[in-house]
């Protein structure tokens, strides 16, 4: 949008509905929302109780291993889906249905098989996290082009070399699509595993302040949760930028 | 004196310009694309618009279709000043835009839909143009089910479907193979001779020029500025094939290739 | 390369889940033994698994399967389902209207995308689940909260689907419509809307597919009733084969929903991609 010739941001309007909330909040209407600068203040001291740094570090731990296994998985298996059409035909069917099944309906399966601790929340993590990131690998792979591979052949590239310094690089915009979304999926895979197993990390915050109706506090959880959420999903897309000038002319 | 000029105007015949562009400029930011230019038309002639790639033929036609305001000047049909697009022309375009969830009569039709005209009239008028270009039995088909040169068919169908005096053809076969180019630009010839109406041609090709234009502008590198006006002396009462053996037709061909060269790097 | 461009440029816009989510595809284009092999392996590798047993706590594939049977006879299956179903029926329909008049306001509009498009990327990519609990506080543990977690999980995407479809409606066509003197009304409702159909319904597939994400998670944390309930309580009788038969139908009922869905989509909506 421009204003008076000034083109302003997108992101500013973020402000505009900050001041909307806080207005909501002072005007004391409804108990769930108090207002934001309550919330920042609680927030600001929030982040300096131990509780609060220990449930981040189980948090970002749970959500590290997850969605590293779901990364270093996801691409091989795209890889091999996108080369071998065996593979392919083996898995694209249960990859297809568990990228878009309701997952949340495994967790209390997890729960029992891994017991009401962090591995049931690392593999909701990886499970949330490893379909998409297959899916945009394999069409990474398979969108590489034949004559890319030909190439690489007919000079004598070795197939540690093709794969290593051709068939990933090429794919790579896709993959780091992939891991982006992956991203976005596995935050939301650790706060539904962490909520539904609600005795470590955020979800027991989660769950103590939002039985003691503690608001503030609930809120200023949500915002870092969200804040983390997309600081994560804006850094990936930075560099997704950098291979983008290759994504849509090989 | 005055009134005799105004009647000029008022009664537009065979002679005079049916488009004047008159001092057209246009600059993208710092880029300046096109540099004030004067053209003139001519009444039921087809005339081509040539130049090197990027040399912003394109833009001097979507300025006269309307499409694209000018940074300075301004473009007369039919004496009066464009400020948009109006029922006197009609536009072909490169990419075709064709409706794709739409059938080739709807697509051909859609001119007449805009303006509100009842659905039997304007398919009975869309019919009869559907068989103009040759494609009668293809009504109830979508455009995904047609090849290229038969979609741009279609693409010509819906411009001459709304009976405008100017038709603006925007590199129209350059996304048809080389075959049914050839055939299409017969075909075209055709329709010129049977439509008697006024064309602004865009293309890159030099033969394709040559074989359908009455004139050939050929514009220079960006800033494009006129460079040359040709008028191929071609016979064209004689077979297609014939003409493309002409010796007129390959000298002009090459003349306008010696004038172009330069520009290719 | 021309039979692929019907309309100009290939367009930018896909569905959010990328060029991934082809469950339709599913059902067309893989040869149905390669299908069944990799069902019936992985059936066999369950049932082997659950006869050694890797766990107390993991029936056998037949168990499980037995066990679906009986629920699906004894009507538990479909009395939970209808609780399950109505919150997400309801709660779709009011994403999709809301959705998809805001998407295309948005799409439309530069000051309304200005104010409303940030805000919904957000939600977009936040873990909204995590407001679900504060859900009861307002509107208790009945049918309105269950409806509110579909809502809340399913708009962002339904609503950005329909901006981005709307605002990426192929500019040729939009121009050409200018050309023959198209009015601004007539461009939207002959030009753009039905250009941005496909997406528009491409984000209500994926609303759904978010939804019921949203409707089991309020099941299993505030609400219990339908299918979230008939896992809680298998789980804590440890019935594991009805439990595990319980989410196992859940996803086989999400997922063939969808592919018919988009089965819907490639054959309706987007007949110039059948071929492709």
């Amino acid at each position: 949008m421009t204003l008076y010739g000034y083109r302003v941001p997108m992101m500013a309007s973020l402000l505009v509905w900050c001041v909307i909330w806080e207005l909501v909040g002072q005007s004391g209407l409804m108990f769930l929302v108090p207002p934001l600068s309550a919330v920042l203040v609680a927030g600001y001291s929030m982040v300096q109780t131990s509780t609060w740094q220990a449930a981040a570090m189980i948090t970002l731990h749970s959500f590290a291993i997850g969605m590293g296994l779901a990364i270093v998985v996801g691409v091989s298996l795209g890889v091999l889906m996108g080369r071998f059409k065996a593979v392919d035909e083996l898995f694209s069917i249960w990859v297809n249905i568990f990228v878009s099944a309701p997952l949340s309906a495994l967790v209390p399966v997890l729960m029992i098989l891994f017991g009401m601790g962090e591995t049931t929340v690392i593999v909701t993590v990886f499970l949330f996290a490893v379909w998409i990131i297959v899916l945009d690998t394999r069409a990474g792979i398979q969108h590489v082009p034949k004559s890319l591979i030909e190439m690489g052949r007919s000079y004598g590239a070795s197939t540690f070399a093709l794969y290593g310094k051709i068939v990933l690089l090429a794919a790579l915009p896709e993959i780091l699509a992939g891991i982006r979304l992956g991203l976005v999926r596995g935050v939301k895979g650790v706060v539904i595993g962490q909520l539904l197993v609600a005795i470590i990390g955020y979800g027991e915050l989660f769950e103590l302040y939002s039985r003691s109706f503690d608001m503030e506090n609930f809120w200023a959880l949500t915002i870092i949760l969200f804040a983390a959420a997309m600081l994560m999903s804006a850094a990936i897309e930075h560099i997704e930028k950098k291979v983008d000038y290759y994504a849509g002319v090989r | 004196m005055t009134l005799s000029t105004a009647s000029i105007h008022a009664l537009p015949h065979a002679e005079s310009a049916a488009v004047e562009v008159r001092g057209i400029s246009k600059n993208y930011k710092e880029v300046e694309a096109l540099r004030s230019i004067d053209l003139d038309f001519p009444r039921g002639k087809l005339t081509t618009l040539l130049g090197p790639s990027g040399c912003g033929k394109t833009t001097l036609l979507k300025i006269i279709a309307g499409l694209i305001e000018p940074t300075s000047g301004e473009v007369r049909v039919n004496g009066k000043t464009v400020t948009g697009p109006g029922p006197e022309r009609a536009f072909v375009f490169q990419d075709f835009a064709l409706m794709p969830w739409a059938t080739v009569m709807r697509n051909v039709a859609f001119g007449l839909e805009l303006k509100g005209m009842g659905k039997a009239e304007r398919q009975s008028i869309a019919r009869h143009y559907i068989a103009e270009v040759g494609l009668t039995g293809f009504e109830d088909k979508y455009p995904h089910e047609l090849s290229g040169g038969m979609r741009q068919r279609v693409g010509l169908a819906r411009a001459f479907a709304v009976n405008a005096e100017v038709l603006l053809l925007d590199e129209p076969f350059s996304a048809v193979d080389e075959q049914n180019r050839r055939k299409f630009q017969e075909d075209l010839l055709r329709l010129v001779e049977k439509e008697r109406k006024t064309f602004i041609f865009v293309t890159h090709s030099i033969e394709e020029a040559v074989y359908v234009s009455d004139r050939i502008v050929l514009l220079s590198r960006r800033p494009s500025r006129v460079s040359q006006i040709i008028e191929p002396k071609v016979d064209r009462t004689a077979s297609p094939d014939a003409i493309r053996r002409d010796q007129g037709y390959l000298d002009t061909v090459e003349e306008i290739w010696q004038g172009l060269k330069h520009y290719v790097d | 390369m021309a039979s692929s461009q019907v309309n100009g440029p290939v367009r930018a816009v896909h569905s959010p889940a990328g060029w991934g989510l082809s469950l339709g595809r599913l059902f067309t284009q893989h040869p149905i033994v390669s299908r069944m092999v990799s069902l019936g392996l992985f059936f066999l590798i369950w049932e082997i698994a659950g006869r050694v047993p890797i766990s107390y706590a993991f029936p056998t594939f037949l168990e499980t399967l037995s066990a679906f049977v009986t629920m699906l006879l004894d009507g538990s299956l479909f009395a939970a389902y209808g609780s399950t179903l109505q919150p997400l029926i309801i709660g779709i329909a009011i994403s999709g209207a809301v959705g998809v008049t805001l998407g295309i306001v948005m799409g439309l509009s530069r000051t309304a995308e200005w104010l409303v498009a940030p805000l919904f990327i957000v939600l977009q990519s936040a873990p909204m689940a995590a407001l679900i609990p504060l859900i009861t506080f307002v509107y208790g543990i009945g049918l309105a909260a269950k409806t509110l977690a579909v809502i809340m999980l399913a708009l962002p995407v339904i609503v950005l689907n329909g901006y981005k479809a709307v605002r990426n409606a192929n500019p040729s066509l939009v121009a050409m419509c200018y050309s023959f003197q198209g009015t601004k009304l007539q461009q939207i409702a002959k030009i753009i809307i039905p250009d941005a159909s496909p997406v528009i319904f491409a984000g209500l597939r994926l609303g759904l597919a978010a939804g019921f994400i949203g409707v089991i998670l309020a099941e299993l944390l505030i609400t219990p009733t339908g299918i979230g309930d008939l896992i809680t309580y298998h789980r804590s009788v440890a019935n594991y084969a009805e439990m595990y038969a319980a989410v196992v139908s859940i996803i086989l009922v999400s997922t063939l929903t969808l592919a018919a869905l988009e089965a819907f989509e490639m054959r309706v909506l987007r007949p110039e991609k059948r071929r492709g």
